[in-house]
C-alpha cells in the first residue's frame, strides 16, 4: 500500500460515551444544535410552547409552599419513605414512560449542575441547557406530575399541590430566566381556587395563560365554570387543554400494553372536553376567549371537525346554540403540533391544510418525554413554505402569548463551541 | 477524508460498542458474535444519536401453533440499539429497524486489519 493511501490514526478521533440517565442535556441534545444551525438559526424567534422537567428532582423544594400544614407533613414523611411524588396518587402501569431504561432523559435529569444548593437554580439551568441546545427562545414550562392531578380522589390535594407548584414555579423558578414562561394548572375541582389564581396571576407577564389538564371527569360546560372562563377571557391570555395518558379510564382497562393505552388516551379526552366546548356552543358565549389544545398530536382534529360537521346538521336541536359549523369554531383555535404524526406526508399536508395550520399551530417539544419533537419537526416538513415554518415555530406564539420578536437565544455555533470540549457523550 | 484507524479490535467487549467523533462525523462501530458492523450515528427517524443509545435483545411476540400467546420474549439471537431520543430500534448485524426494514441506519465501510479497526469516512 503506498504511504500516502495508509489508514492514519488521526489525533483528532473521540470516543463518545454511551448516553444515560446521567448525561448532561447539553451532549443529549448536542445532535438537534447540528440541527438549529443547518436549519433555522436565522430564525427570528422559535418558542417552544409545551416542555417539562420531570418535577422528581424537585419535589422537595415544592413541598415546603404547601398552606395545609397536614398535606404538607404527609408529604414531607412520603418523600423521606422514597415516594418520589407525594401526594399524586399515581396510576399504576405509569412507570413504562421510559420504556426500561431505552429512554434514559424521561427518567432524569440527573446530571450535574453548577449550584445544586440554590433553590429553583437547578431546575433553570438545566431548562437553559435544553432551550440553548434545541436552538429556543422561549420556552412553556408545565409540571408533568401533575397531569393526572384531577383524578385524585383527595379533592383537597389538587388544590394544594396546584397552588404550591403555582407558587415555587413564580416566586422561585422564572424569576431566574425571563425566557421561562408558564401555563399555570387550574385546580377544577375548586372553581374558587381557580378563580383565585387567575385573579392572583393573570397580569404576571410570565404567566402565558391558564390550563385545564385533559385527564378529568368534570363536564367543562359546566355552569360552574362560566365566571372562570369569563375572567380568563377579560385577561387575553388562553385557556389551554393539556392532554395527559390515564391507564385508570374504565374502558382502557381492556389495553394490555402501554403503547395502546398512550396512543388512545390523550386523544380520547381532548376529543371529550372539544365537542362538550363545541356543542354547548361556548364559542359563542366567550368569543374572544382563545383556546389552545396541546399534547394529542393533530389527527384527531380533522376527524373531529368531521364527525360533528356531520352529525349538527341533522341534530340540530341539541347543538341549538351554534351559528357556524363546529369545523369553523375548532379552525379558531390553536393546537400544539406535537406529538406530530408525521409518518405519511400526504395526511400531514391535507391536517395542516384543514386546521389552518400556518396561522393556528404552535410548535411544542414536549422534552424531555420519550415522544418529544425538536424544531426540525416542522423544519424538516417538505410542504411548508419558510413563511409557515416561522410562524409554526414561532411567531403565531408570539401573536398569542404577546411576547417580543426578538431573538434571545444564542447562536447554535457557539453553544456547541462552548460545549465542544467539555462533551463526553 | 482519508481513511482512520480509530481503535483496536481487542478492545472491544462481546457484544460491545465504541461511538466515535471524527471531525464532526459521528458513528458506531459494534462488535457481535465476532464481527464487526459500523454505522452512522444518526437516527434516519429525526437525527438522534442512535448509536449511543442501550444495547439489548430485540423483543419479540411469542406466539404458540395454536396461536395463543406466551406474551413477550427476548430474542436468543437478535440484537438491538436504541435510539435514546425516541426508542427506534435496529437490528446491529443489519441496521434495519424490526417492525419496518425501510427504516435503517446508514453504514459506514469500515475494516478490521490486523488489530486496528479502520473506517473511511465521506468527505
Amino acid at each position: 500500500m503506498p504511504d500516502e493511501q495508509k489508514p492514519v490514526s488521526a489525533g483528532q478521533v473521540r470516543e463518545l460515551a454511551e448516553i444515560t440517565v446521567t448525561t448532561d442535556s447539553r451532549d443529549y441534545l448536542f445532535a438537534a444544535a447540528k440541527q438549529a444551525q443547518k436549519q433555522y438559526d436565522d430564525y427570528e424567534l422559535i418558542v417552544d410552547i409545551d416542555a417539562h422537567l420531570q418535577e422528581t428532582r424537585f419535589w422537595p423544594e415544592i413541598i415546603p409552599f404547601m398552606d395545609n400544614d397536614v398535606l404538607r407533613e404527609t408529604a414531607l414523611q412520603q418523600l423521606k419513605g422514597g415516594i418520589a411524588n407525594p401526594l399524586l396518587n399515581s396510576q399504576p402501569g405509569m412507570n413504562f414512560q421510559a420504556m426500561e431504561g431505552r429512554i434514559p432523559h424521561q427518567a432524569g435529569p440527573r446530571e450535574k449542575v453548577t449550584n445544586p444548593d440554590k433553590p429553583g437554580a437547578a431546575f433553570v439551568e438545566i431548562m437553559r441547557r435544553n432551550m440553548d441546545f434545541m436552538g429556543v427562545d422561549y420556552q412553556v414550562i408545565f409540571p408533568t406530575a401533575l397531569l393526572n392531578l384531577g383524578m385524585n380522589p383527595m379533592e383537597d390535594t389538587e388544590l394544594q399541590m396546584a397552588r404550591a407548584y403555582s407558587r415555587w414555579l413564580t416566586e422561585l423558578v422564572m424569576p431566574q430566566d425571563p425566557r421561562l414562561i408558564a401555563l399555570l394548572y387550574l385546580p377544577l375541582n375548586s372553581v374558587e381556587e381557580c378563580e383565585r389564581m387567575v385573579k392572583e396571576y393573570g397580569a404576571n407577564p410570565q404567566i402565558a395563560g391558564f390550563t385545564i389538564c385533559s385527564v378529568r371527569n368534570k363536564p367543562v360546560h359546566h355552569n360552574q365554570y362560566m365566571r372562570l372562563y369569563r375572567m380568563i377571557e377579560e385577561t387575553g391570555k388562553p385557556l389551554v387543554f393539556h392532554a395527559g395518558p390515564f391507564w385508570g379510564d374504565p374502558s382502557f382497562a381492556q389495553l394490555n400494553r402501554f403503547i395502546s393505552m398512550h396512543a388512545l388516551s390523550f386523544v380520547h379526552y381532548n376529543l371529550i372536553h372539544m365537542t362538550n366546548w363545541v356543542i354547548n356552543a361556548l364559542p359563542e358565549r366567550f368569543p374572544k376567549l382563545k383556546l389552545v389544545w396541546i399534547e394529542s398530536g393533530l389527527a384527531w382534529i380533522p376527524y373531529l371537525m368531521q364527525r360533528l360537521d356531520h352529525e349538527v346538521l341533522m341534530r340540530q336541536s341539541e347543538a341549538p346554540g351554534l351559528k357556524r359549523m363546529p369545523s369553523e369554531y375548532m379552525q379558531d383555535m390553536y393546537y400544539s403540533s406535537q406529538p406530530l404524526e408525521r409518518w405519511d406526508m400526504k395526511y400531514t399536508e391535507a391536517t395542516f391544510e384543514k386546521i389552518k395550520a400556518d396561522t393556528q399551530l404552535l410548535y411544542a417539544s414536549d422534552w424531555p418525554h420519550w415522544d418529544f419533537d425538536p424544531p426540525a419537526s416542522i423544519t424538516t416538513l417538505p410542504f411548508l413554505s419558510e413563511q409557515a415554518k416561522k410562524n409554526i415555530l414561532g411567531l403565531n406564539a408570539a401573536k398569542l402569548f404577546n411576547l417580543p420578536v426578538k431573538r434571545v437565544r444564542p447562536r447554535a455555533a457557539d453553544v456547541m463551541a462552548m460545549r465542544g470540549p467539555e462533551r463526553i457523550s | 477524508m482519508p481513511d482512520v484507524i480509530v481503535a483496536k479490535a481487542s478492545s472491544f467487549p462481546d457484544p460491545g460498542r465504541k461511538v466515535f467523533d471524527v471531525g464532526g462525523t459521528e458513528f458506531g462501530v459494534f462488535k457481535l458474535g465476532g464481527q464487526f458492523y459500523a454505522w452512522e450515528n444518526r437516527c434516519p427517524h429525526l437525527d438522534g444519536p442512535a448509536c449511543q443509545g442501550k444495547i439489548l435483545p430485540c423483543a419479540t411476540e411469542a406466539v404458540n401453533e395454536d396461536k395463543t400467546s406466551r406474551g413477550r420474549e427476548f430474542s436468543k439471537t437478535d440484537m438491538n440499539v436504541v435510539c435514546p431520543w425516541h426508542g427506534f430500534e435496529f437490528d446491529i448485524r443489519t441496521g434495519r429497524h424490526p417492525t419496518n426494514n425501510a427504516v435503517r441506519l446508514r453504514a459506514v465501510k469500515m475494516r478490521v486489519e490486523g488489530d486496528d479497526i479502520v473506517v473511511s469516512l465521506r468527505d
